[in-house]
């Protein structure tokens, strides 16, 4: 090794180790209404941006995760002149129990709104108990 | 990208500005009229180009044809509401987040506007108004002659 030649630097990890995005996009976590109705649990949450291609719903294990991917709008020829907000991809995840039948989980987009719809499991649902006399 | 905050905190004339809005907020916010929807909801960004200029918002989850958008001189005024989810007997909410009510929001804009010639457009819950720049106000090219 010749004199002075420099080393190549080791880039030290994070541990543990957290799982990054391969695009350099910023991300948000959208926000979410949740409502329990009596057959299903339903979640809403807020994607601008977002349609039924660019939205991925997994359920992996008892983790929910909802993410979206926005392109976001290049101008060629403007330039910005009043900048509010800020546009990028949309993740959130969420635990969920098992007492959401998950091969009947439905997931529709609309406007930029997501709503997924949790069916409750069968034997989850309250069941009235008939009693008898006697 | 862009960083929004970058453009408020410009210069040092800006931190007084700032103040001064911060102060205003306070007011309205112990003032009891604050609403979930306040006065400069929804954040737009504003691009300029030769001919048009370009006014985006997010606002998903709304009714197209609810919308109200108006233009007077050059000032541009964006309302509509967003109801808020009705939950029939014996459903509750977990969580909420998303805001719903009514949204009015008027904005000058730095440049004079053809207020007949005003497009929108609202896709995937995002709004674009394409507005085109009045014949006065479009830049000129100046020709340089040389004595």
């Amino acid at each position: 090794m010749e004199h002075g030649e420099r080393k190549v630097q080791k880039k030290e990890a994070q541990t543990p180790m957290e799982a990054e995005r391969t695009r350099n996009q910023k991300v948000y976590a959208p926000a979410v209404d949740i409502y329990e109705a009596k057959e299903a649990m339903v979640v809403i949450a807020d994607m601008p941006g977002v349609d039924d291609k660019s939205v991925d719903i997994t359920l992996d294990k008892n983790v929910l995760t909802i993410t979206g991917t926005v392109e976001p709008a290049s101008y060629k020829g403007y330039s910005i002149v009043h900048a509010e907000y800020d546009v990028g991809d949309y993740e959130r995840a969420f635990t969920i129990s098992d007492e959401v039948d998950r091969d009947r989980i439905e997931a529709s987009v609309k406007n930029g709104v997501v709503r997924l719809t949790l069916p409750k499991a069968e034997r989850v649902k309250a069941k009235k108990i008939a009693v008898k006399t006697g | 990208m862009f960083w929004p905050e970058v453009w408020r905190f410009g210069g040092v004339t800006e931190p007084m500005r700032e103040i001064q809005r911060l102060q205003r907020e306070m007011n309205r916010l112990f003032s009891g009229v604050f609403q979930p929807f306040s006065r400069d909801f929804p954040p737009v960004n504003v691009w300029v180009g030769e001919e048009d200029a370009i006014v985006t918002a997010e606002i998903p989850g709304m009714d197209p044809g609810k919308m109200d958008i108006s233009v007077v001189g050059d000032a541009l005024t964006l309302s509509g509401a967003r109801e808020r989810e009705v939950l029939k007997e014996g459903e509750s909410y977990h969580r909420q987040e998303r805001s719903h009510g009514h949204f009015t929001r008027t904005m000058q804009l730095p440049l004079k506007i053809d207020a007949d010639k005003v497009e929108a457009r609202y896709d995937k819950g995002a709004l674009r108004i394409t507005l085109q720049r009045a014949e006065a106000d479009k830049p000129k090219k100046v020709a340089v002659k040389s004595a």
